[in-house]
């Protein structure tokens, strides 16, 4: 088995007297689609922001490829191939689509205190996120500014930008919180051709993108892993039919 | 850049104007004026509309450039040479020193702190008794180049505030159409973006920062040597408030509202100071409602004609 | 510098901060549940050494004055409210800044206008005048030690208020999270009203106490509006426990610093460069410490915004 791409061990993180990170313990196996379900409240988006570095935790590990990104700010870690996507649509408003991507591409090739020659004017920068566009489906709206795009175009946009990061590990908060059923349809397909250039850790609550695109899934409740498994293993595990699933027609 | 015929105009009327017959003390004083708090206001204009800061302490940094040619005329030392790189290096390393503390905050904190900081600079001017004081600090004579009196030339001086103005201008435009400007700009709006693609906004906006303090330094040499008198009122917190204010009546969004803001504001203070020696009563409440309505500043109403 | 006159300049220095708190802590809820930058402020503490020295000077009272101005000092707060600053809540800090800072141009020229430019006497009530023996040979003003009294006593007053009382707890969750407040069906308005009207009765009730003691005259709130500034930053936008802290450090800070940096320097230089050195570093190190306890706390010494 490869070494996993992410490795977080028992990561652990309390405000005031409440345990929301509860010593969660969990790995990412390269080229795969791990997904992170639990009820609400059982810190899932707090899980990502410590492993994208928006949050600290107060004890435990996380390994990048080996690498130990605890102590990297979000910045740093997005460098080292970490990318995200937020739960609620985190753009550039007031630049068109093809700025906000050109913005990704320009932070990965080469310095930004570049002071002298304008930066709409790079045609390697804006080829490239033209590509990263029509990858997406959105080439057509590239000079749409990314404010006036619609709801799902712009968690579209979203993907994009992280992407053209060229992250080894995607971060996804939530990426279908509300989508309508064809949009719904649409970023499934879309996630589901990232696999296996992209390793993904997903976070999300429709179960059904999640029995569509998982190769794994970990369950949380209350800050804790209580089973990590195939999607198969994790639907007939009665301790997450009870915790979870018992609670909804699965 | 179709928008922009309206500072364009102005600069080309500052450029005509000696030639046409305002070229008598008064009036290029006053257009002095006007093009050097233009410089100012354009500076503060590119941090507060790019990059999103909002400092009510610029006026400190043309205190800083302005006490340099005061102190280093009281001493003797009056070759441009020296005191230009002085004023403006000076003022940079102000805003560099001040804004690594501020620029770790940001929304009201990072609007005190630079208050805050104005008013050290204020403070510390007046108390500076060898300099003038309170009272102020009167030159020997203007700035001297290569040892010539070319600055006390009316017309070179104006033509030199007016090169000023416009490599300001420029040099602010190219900034924010560059890589760095863009990161600027991307983190005006959202940093949380900026940091999700693998920069930190922090230094970029230092360097801004910075440079804007170093013009805020040129037109503070201009400015000593323009009136050949210095004092802590140039550094005043209401001196900052009336740079913003410029920037808002020009229009934050755009640059060159700086520009028209200036020579608005020069005017109205000129015609109203004329009217009665109790202007700031007519003065106050037109800021307030200018501020109340008049949204997007002159630059829009210009943009939404042009 | 002998220990006589550094208590007495201690003593100075915590009047001083009881009276930036007073200002300081009405600042800081209207920052912190309103999050509007209310560069005015200061002038309401000048509307009330305004309004308590032409009562006094009416009535013949300083009591008559002090009762008259602070319910006038509220009313004009209310007018500026209706009149100005509720259009600006929704709007962005640059606005604000500027509008406020029209206010502040125009009362500043318009007291001049009614009072004149020279500054008024206020003079001591009689009952308050004297000064009581805080040490051997020692007399401190008494005037000085009540108004340190009122200060606390308003301090206790408040804290009772925002900790105690239903009213103070919405306070307290709006200063932390003010659209979570108006999401449970807060009339977030009549809250907004309510802390801006204290606020500006407080800065008032601080005017009239510092009547007798600094100079009444224009522009006289500007400089306390700064500190006031220096001190919510120290303490925490939010916070009434940081305002009342960070109020009376810098009040300390301010005035030891200006009497013992002169001596400090005659250690290293000549009596009258260090005058002039001592002057200019005094007047820094407010400013200075407000940048120290930046560098390792930018939210201040007690945060409270989580929203």
């Amino acid at each position: 088995m490869a070494d996993p791409l992410l490795r977080l061990e028992d990561l652990r993180k309390h405000y005031g007297g409440l345990a929301v990170t509860d010593g969660v313990t969990l790995e990412v196996r390269p080229g795969e689609i791990h997904a992170v379900i639990g009820p609400n409240g059982a810190g899932k988006t707090t899980l990502i922001h410590e492993v994208s570095g928006l949050v600290a935790p107060d004890a435990g590990r996380i390994l990048l490829a080996g690498r130990d990104i605890t102590r990297l700010s979000a910045p740093a870690r997005v460098r080292a191939g970490l990318a995200r996507t937020f739960q609620i649509t985190s753009v550039v408003p007031g630049f068109t689509a093809l700025e906000n991507v050109a913005l990704a591409v320009q932070a990965r090739t080469g310095s930004s205190f570049r002071f002298f020659r304008p930066a709409a004017a790079e045609p390697a920068t804006n080829a490239a996120a033209m590509a990263a566009l029509a990858e997406i489906g959105l080439a057509d709206r590239a000079a749409i500014p990314a404010g006036a795009l619609s709801h799902g175009e712009k968690r579209a946009l979203e993907l994009a930008i992280a992407l053209a990061t060229r992250p080894r590990l995607l971060l996804l908060d939530e990426p279908l919180a509300g989508a309508g059923p064809e949009e719904t349809e649409r970023l499934i397909a879309l996630l589901a051709r990232l696999r296996p250039a992209y390793t993904i850790l997903l976070v999300e609550h429709d179960m059904q993108a999640v029995f569509a695109l998982a190769d794994r899934v970990s369950v949380l409740v209350y800050g804790r892993v209580i089973a990590t498994g195939t999607v198969g293993e994790i639907r007939g595990n009665p301790e997450v039919r009870a915790a979870y699933l018992g609670e909804e027609e699965a | 850049m179709r928008e922009a015929w309206a500072p364009l105009a102005v600069l080309a009327a500052f450029a005509a104007a000696p030639l046409i017959g305002y070229s008598g003390a008064y009036e290029t004083t006053l257009m002095a004026r006007a093009m050097i708090l233009g410089m100012a206001a354009v500076a503060l204009a590119f941090l507060v509309g790019g990059a999103g800061l909002v400092s009510l302490g610029h006026a400190a940094c043309l205190g800083v450039g302005a006490y340099a040619v005061a102190i280093l005329d009281a001493h003797g030392v009056t070759e441009a040479a020296v005191v230009l790189p002085a004023a403006i290096g000076a003022a940079a390393l102000f805003a560099l020193a001040t804004g690594a503390v501020a620029i770790r905050t940001s929304g009201v904190h990072f609007i005190m702190i630079t208050l805050a900081f104005g008013q050290m600079a204020f403070f510390t001017a007046s108390s500076l008794a060898a300099y003038g004081g309170d009272d102020g600090y009167t030159l020997y004579g203007r700035t001297e180049v290569a040892g010539t009196r070319l600055l006390e030339d009316r017309l070179a001086f104006h033509y030199l505030c007016l090169a000023a103005l416009t490599l300001t201008w420029a040099s602010c435009a190219m900034l924010l159409a560059s890589r760095f400007g863009r990161v600027l700009r991307a983190a005006r709006e959202n940093a949380q973006r900026v940091e999700a693609v693998g920069l930190a906004p922090y230094p970029f906006r230092l360097i801004a920062y910075a440079i804007a303090g170093a013009v805020g330094g040129l037109a503070g040499f201009l400015l000593a040597n323009a009136t050949e008198f210095v004092s802590p009122a140039t550094l005043s917190w209401q001196r900052s408030g009336e740079l913003l204010f410029m920037v808002i009546l020009g229009g934050a969004g755009r640059l060159w509202g700086g520009i028209l803001g200036a020579l608005v504001f020069v005017m109205l203070e000129t015609w109203l100071a004329q009217q009665t020696p109790h202007w700031k009563l007519v003065f106050g409440p037109m800021l307030v409602l200018a501020v109340l309505f008049l949204r997007g500043g002159l630059a829009g109403l210009v943009a939404r004609r042009g | 510098m002998t220990a006589q006159l550094l208590l007495v300049q201690a003593l100075n220095g915590l009047q001083l901060g009881i009276l930036l708190f007073l200002v300081a802590a009405g600042l800081t809820l209207v920052f912190g549940v309103m999050d509007f930058i209310n560069l005015a402020h200061g002038v309401q503490y000048m509307l009330g050494a305004y309004l308590g020295a032409a009562f006094a000077a009416a009535t013949g009272s300083f009591w008559w004055g002090l009762a008259l101005a602070l319910p006038a000092a509220l009313a004009a707060g209310l007018v500026l409210e209706v009149l100005v600053f509720r259009h600006l809540y929704a709007r962005d800090h640059l606005s604000q800044v500027l509008a406020t800072f029209g206010v502040i141009l125009f009362l500043n020229e318009g007291v001049k206008v009614v009072w004149g430019a020279a500054p008024l006497q206020v003079p001591i009530p009689p009952l308050l005048d004297g000064g009581i023996e805080i040490s051997p040979g020692l007399q401190y003003p008494i005037y000085r030690v009540a108004v340190l009294g009122a200060g606390l006593a308003t301090a206790a007053l408040l804290w009772w208020l925002v900790e105690r009382t239903r009213a103070g707890m919405l306070v307290r969750a709006g200063a932390t999270n003010a659209p979570m407040v108006a999401a449970l069906g807060v009339d977030i308005t009549r809250l907004f009203t309510l802390v801006f009207a204290f606020g500006a009765m407080l800065a008032g009730f601080a005017g009239v106490l510092a009547g007798p003691i600094f100079s009444v005259e224009p522009g006289m709130g500007d400089h306390v509006l700064i500190l006031a500034f220096v001190v919510i930053v120290i303490g925490g936008i939010g916070s009434i426990r940081g305002a009342f802290l960070a109020a009376l450090l810098v009040g300390l800070i301010d005035t030891l610093g200006k009497s013992l940096m002169p001596n400090l320097m005659r250690l290293f230089l000549d009596p009258s460069s260090a005058r002039q050195a001592g002057a200019a570093l005094a007047s820094m190190l407010v400013y200075v410490a407000m940048a120290a306890i930046l560098a390792f706390r930018p939210a201040g010494l007690f945060p409270v915004r989580t929203g």
